[in-house]
């Protein structure tokens, strides 16, 4: 079967291939079972001495991260071709590989150059090539960069390799811990502290720009909500009333936040605050718990967590007219924390299977549940921008760390790169093209 | 005068050995926890004085004795029935000191979502807020914050650890 399909590609490949010309498609639906077999053979160094950085490792990681590849162990690679003339095809063939990709890293001014070019296995046509620089303190980001590059080129998806994460870690043992909030590459390198403080930071949510991330913290022994911007690293503090400030979501214009608060009666309720004329209005009206706002992608709707029918369930609501909630969640007796695809039609949500808490993905056509996550106590769902895979905060050990999985399930993967314990990663939209 | 003082401090003395016999440790985390050290002012101006700051110190020490802390079943936010007597110690302290502010801390397990566990440690908050109302303490006596899952009592994943972290701590201000 594995076969079968891999050949079916290859072939509805070439096809392509021969019909589009330039551009490539994989047509990926979610009957493509398998990942497309793929080798990305490890780079030339043009200079003397060992390679500074080794760019294919981490276009290989990404590639494989992102579930719908299956790069070729090196262990299996019978011949390491650097540019087009040195590629034996038939060879790379008989190794089942659909796809190639050679090239070399050089030095240039400062910084290196990754020159690469990308190969159809079977038909030996170039689908692309290209000189990718950068900073020799940021290898990384020219490898992220040519695995975006080979990911849109196959798939037609823009890749998110090159983009960013927010997310919480706390050092120290209870009840005396450090909070921090961190920003790093997608895959937990190149970590940067955004601030720290010694009382609880928390639920960090990117501005639809990328530029400012709003988030909770507890500094002054009391919840309030500010936004910073990363550049300038300017700080405000948009709402500090009494009780719960919590659960940030810009809308997507970027105008509004959506928070929760409990003012002084205790209510626990969704308001949009505008941040330009500081109007707050309230969404939700019930006695419960309601918390977690999403906004759909158009900006009218808001998902949200309200425990109204006992335990916590997913609701939606118009933003316009928010006097009436529709459920949205029916599976299991716990779905909390809803986050909207980039494409609008599915919600991915903290859900209790069996005892466990997972990440699920509700389906809002069909309201079907699809459980993605295999931990204990998963949480924090957020796509990545292309809506390829998730990032989630799951156990490792008892220490909290990252995780990816792909959002038809297949691929999962933990990150160990980070220190402290580590929660809720959000992912960064795109950055502006 | 001199007699005043010395009240003052045989009380303090007895109520610092109260406190060695019956160690608290969570109060003892916080240095703003109901403690033996208040305002001298009245023991300054008179025997009267003297004798309100002594009923003020036995109503602290009562609510002290009784707990600082209240616990609560898994997604929960009622008073369990042995708590009750824990709340009605701080509401006659309270009652007694009106100038004096609590600060009700409520808190959650790790399980779950970490902003729903916010919500919860708000409503346990308000639940104990609400017990203290009805018992007269006054609104402006009282603060809540809900730290939810994010300021655990203590480590772990089990249901052991859970339970203590469930819970609303009051805790005393000046």
């Amino acid at each position: 079967m594995r076969k079968t399909v891999a050949v079916f590609v290859c072939f509805a490949l070439s096809w392509f291939a021969l019909a589009a010309k330039a551009q490539l498609v994989i047509e990926i639906t979610k009957s493509a079972e398998d990942a497309v077999p793929i080798a990305i053979v490890p780079f030339g160094w043009e200079s003397s001495g060992a390679a500074p950085f080794d760019v294919a490792d981490v276009v290989a990681a990404d590639l494989r991260r992102s579930g719908r590849f299956a790069p070729l162990d090196r262990k299996e690679m019978i011949d390491r071709p650097t540019q087009a003339d040195q590629i034996r095809f038939q060879d790379w063939r008989y190794l089942k590989t659909d796809f190639i990709a050679v090239g070399k890293l050089m030095p240039e001014g400062a910084g290196f150059a990754a020159q690469f070019e990308l190969f159809n296995v079977l038909t030996g046509q170039r689908l692309a090539g290209q000189r990718v620089t950068g900073n020799a303190n940021n290898m990384r980001a020219v490898a992220h960069r040519i695995s975006d590059i080979i990911f849109e080129q196959l798939t037609g998806v823009r890749g998110a390799f090159s983009t960013r994460v927010a997310f919480i870690s706390a050092e120290g043992t209870p009840p005396k811990q450090r909070y921090k909030l961190i920003v790093s590459d997608y895959d937990g390198e190149n970590q940067q502290t955004i601030t720290s403080s010694d009382e609880p930071i928390m639920s960090p949510a990117w501005s639809p720009d990328g530029q400012s991330l709003a988030y909770v913290s507890f500094e002054s022994k009391a919840s309030a909500i500010y936004v910073q911007t990363l550049r300038t690293g300017e700080r405000k503090r948009v709402s500090a009333r009494a009780g719960i400030n919590g659960a940030p979501a810009w809308s997507p214009d970027g105008r509004m936040l959506a928070l929760t608060l409990s003012r002084k009666d205790g209510d626990i309720d969704i308001y949009t605050l505008d941040l330009n004329s500081q109007v707050l209005t309230r969404m939700t009206f019930d006695p419960g718990i309601d918390t977690e706002p999403s906004w759909s992608s158009d900006g009218k709707k808001l998902y949200f967590n309200s425990d109204r029918a006992g335990g916590p369930q997913i609701y939606e609501i118009d933003v316009a007219n928010p006097n009436r909630a529709t459920r949205i969640s029916f599976e299991g007796g716990y779905n909390a924390r809803p986050r909207v695809s980039p494409d609008g039609k599915k919600l991915a949500v903290v859900t209790l299977d069996r005892g466990n808490y997972r990440i699920g993905l509700i389906d809002l056509a069909s309201k079907a549940m699809q459980v993605l996550s295999e931990g204990r106590q998963d949480e924090s769902p957020s796509f990545a921008p292309n809506g390829a895979v998730l990032i989630y905060a799951t156990q490792d050990r008892g220490r909290g760390v990252l995780a990816t999985v792909s959002t038809d399930g297949r691929t999962a993967e933990r990150f160990s790169n980070t220190v402290g314990e580590v929660r809720e990663p959000v992912w960064a939209p795109f950055p502006q093209r | 005068m001199r007699v005043t003082r010395l009240m003052l401090i045989v009380a303090s003395g007895l109520i610092l050995a109260a406190c060695g016999n019956k160690p608290l440790p969570e109060a003892q985390n916080t240095s703003e926890s109901v403690g033996p050290t208040t305002s001298t002012q009245g023991a300054e101006s008179s025997g009267v004085g003297s004798s309100a700051l002594s009923a003020e110190q036995q109503a602290m020490e009562a609510a002290k004795a009784a707990g600082v802390i209240v616990y609560f079943d898994y997604d929960r936010a009622e008073i369990k029935p042995e708590f009750v007597p824990v709340v009605a110690a701080h509401a006659k302290f309270l009652n007694g000191s009106p100038q004096r502010k609590v600060r009700l801390e409520g808190h959650s397990d790790e399980r779950g979502s970490r902003e729903y566990n916010i919500g919860l440690g708000e409503r346990r908050a308000q639940a104990v807020r609400r017990a203290l109302m009805l018992q007269g303490v006054t609104e402006s006596q009282i603060t809540t914050v809900s730290y939810g899952e994010e300021r655990p009592a203590v480590q772990g994943s089990d249901e052991a650890a859970y339970s203590k972290n469930r819970r609303v701590e009051l805790v005393y201000g000046r």
